[in-house]
C-alpha cells in the first residue's frame, strides 16, 4: 500500500457502520434520518479517500505551467460535490414526511405506527 | 431479536465491504479517464479548476439530471408540508411562539445578509478559476436566508421571486445546451471562445452554466428552509 | 498524518455520540460535528471544492433543518 493514511478508510467505513446501525436499530424516525446523514457523510468520505494519492495537490491549476501529473483524481470529487447537495434535498424530504407522520399519529415511534413495524 | 437481526445484517455488510475494498488499489495511480481529464482538461475547456471542468463540460448532462433531482425533492417537500391546507389562525399562532431576538441580533443579521449574498455570488462566478462553484455558492446564499429567518421573527420570504429565479435559471441551462446542440452538433457543446487562462471571462459557457446552477440551487435551498419555517407546528 | 488520525478518532466519537444521545437536539449537534470534521478531512484529502460544500451544507443547512423539524415534533426519544 503506497497510501499514506489507512486511518482514512477506517474513519469512512466506521462512519458507514455507525449510520447503518442507527438506521437498523433505532425506533425514532428523526434518529433514523440522523443515521442516514451519517451514512451519507461516510460514503462521501470513502469515495474521496479512494481518489486521494499521497503527496499530490488539489486538481486546480494555480499557474500556467503547473504539472497535471502531480494532482489527485478529480472524478470522485466531482461526483461527491453533487451528492452532498442532493443529500440535503433527500434529508429535507424525509424530514417533511416525518413531520406529516407526527401530525397524523402524534408519535415518531415506529412500533406505534401501523405499516412501519418490523 | 431486533438487535440480533441488525447485528447480523451489519456483519454481512462489513464482510462484503472488506472483501470488495481489499481489491481496490488504494492510493496507486489514477484511472485512465482521470489522466485524460487532467492532461487535456485545460486545453479542452479553458477552466483551470478541473473539478469544474468535469462537472460542467465532460459530465454536464449528469449535472442537469442532478439539478433535476434536487428540484423534485424540493417540490415534494413543498407538497408534503402545504397539504392539507392550513386553517386560518393556526398560522398566526405558530408565528408568535418565540420571543423576539435582541436588537443586536436583528440588526447584525440584516447587516450581514447582503454581504453573504455577495460572497455566494463571488463563489459561483469564480467557479471555473478557484475552489467553489454553483453548488457551494447556492448553499452560501441559502444560509444567508437562514440567518434572516433565525434573526428576525417576523421575516417572511416572498415565494414568487424565488420561483421565477429558479425557473429562469433552469431554462437558461437548457437553452445554452440547445444552442450548443445547434452550433456544435451535441447537447451542451462549449461553443463560446475559451479566452485566456485565469481571467473571469474565459472557459466559454462554463461561467454562464455555473451562475445558472448557483441561482437555481440557492433559490431551491432557500425555498426548502422557508417551507420548513412556515409550515405549521404539529404539537 | 497524526492530525488525520486525531480527527478521524474525534469524528467516530462524535458519530457514536449521535447514536447514543437520547436528546435529539444533542444528537443533531453531534451530527453537525461529524460533518464539520469531515469537511476538514476533505480539505486534507486535497478536495477543497467538496470541503466548501460539506461545510456549508452538512454543518450549516442540514443542522438548521433538523432543528426546525424537531421543534415541530417531539424533542426526546423515548
Amino acid at each position: 500500500m503506497t497510501t499514506g493514511n489507512p486511518m482514512m478508510y477506517v474513519g469512512a467505513v466506521g462512519l458507514i457502520m455507525i449510520g447503518l446501525f442507527t438506521v437498523l436499530s433505532k425506533r425514532n424516525l428523526i434518529k433514523i434520518i440522523v443515521g442516514l446523514t451519517l451514512l451519507d457523510t461516510g460514503v462521501n468520505l470513502l469515495l474521496v479517500a479512494i481518489g486521494y494519492i499521497h503527496n499530490r495537490t488539489a486538481p486546480i491549476l494555480t499557474q500556467a505551467h503547473a504539472d497535471p501529473s502531480k494532482m489527485v483524481d478529480p472524478v470522485p470529487q466531482a461526483l461527491v460535490l453533487t451528492a452532498i447537495v442532493i443529500g440535503l434535498g433527500v434529508t429535507a424530504l424525509a424530514l417533511a414526511l416525518a413531520i406529516r407522520v407526527y401530525g397524523h399519529y402524534k408519535t415518531l415511534d415506529t412500533r406505534k405506527i401501523r405499516g412501519l413495524k418490523w | 431479536m431486533r438487535a440480533f437481526v441488525s447485528f447480523s445484517v451489519l456483519a454481512l455488510i462489513v464482510v462484503g465491504l472488506a472483501l470488495s475494498l481489499s481489491h481496490v488499489p488504494f492510493g496507486k495511480d489514477r484511472m485512465q479517464v482521470a489522466n485524460y481529464y487532467l492532461d487535456h482538461g485545460v486545453a479542452d475547456t479553458g477552466a483551470t479548476n478541473l473539478v469544474t471542468a468535469v462537472v460542467l463540460n465532460y459530465r454536464a448532462l449528469d449535472t442537469l439530471g442532478e439539478v433535476t433531482v434536487l428540484f423534485i425533492a424540493s417540490l415534494g417537500l413543498g407538497v408534503f408540508l402545504s397539504w392539507p391546507k392550513k386553517k386560518e389562525g393556526t398560522q398566526e399562532e405558530g408565528k408568535r411562539e418565540l420571543p423576539e431576538a435582541s436588537l443586536i441580533v436583528r440588526r447584525g443579521s440584516q447587516f450581514l445578509f447582503p454581504l453573504i449574498i455577495l460572497f455566494g455570488g463571488y463563489i459561483f462566478l469564480h467557479g471555473h478559476l478557484t475552489p467553489g462553484g454553483g453548488f457551494q455558492g447556492g448553499s452560501v446564499i441559502a444560509s444567508a436566508f437562514l440567518l434572516m429567518f433565525l434573526g428576525n421573527n417576523a421575516y417572511r420570504l416572498r415565494h414568487t421571486p424565488l420561483t421565477v429565479t429558479e425557473s429562469l435559471a433552469g431554462i437558461t441551462f437548457v437553452v445554452v445546451g440547445l444552442i450548443g446542440l445547434g452550433v456544435g452538433g451535441y447537447f451542451l457543446n462549449n461553443f463560446l471562445p475559451k479566452g485566456s487562462m485565469f481571467s473571469l471571462f474565459s472557459a466559454g459557457v462554463i461561467p454562464i452554466l455555473y451562475s445558472a446552477i448557483g441561482l437555481k440551487v440557492g433559490a431551491e435551498l432557500s425555498g426548502i428552509v422557508a417551507n420548513m419555517f412556515e409550515s405549521r407546528s404539529e404539537r | 498524518m497524526i492530525y488525520i488520525a486525531i480527527l478521524t478518532v474525534a469524528m467516530l466519537i462524535a458519530g457514536l455520540a449521535a447514536y447514543f444521545f437520547r436528546d435529539l437536539i444533542a444528537a443533531v449537534v453531534a451530527c453537525a460535528a461529524v460533518s464539520l470534521i469531515a469537511s476538514v478531512l476533505f480539505y486534507l484529502l486535497q478536495a477543497p471544492d467538496v470541503a466548501m460544500a460539506e461545510a456549508a451544507i452538512g454543518a450549516g443547512l442540514t443542522t438548521a433543518i433538523f432543528v426546525i423539524a424537531i421543534r415541530k415534533t417531539g424533542r426526546y426519544e423515548k
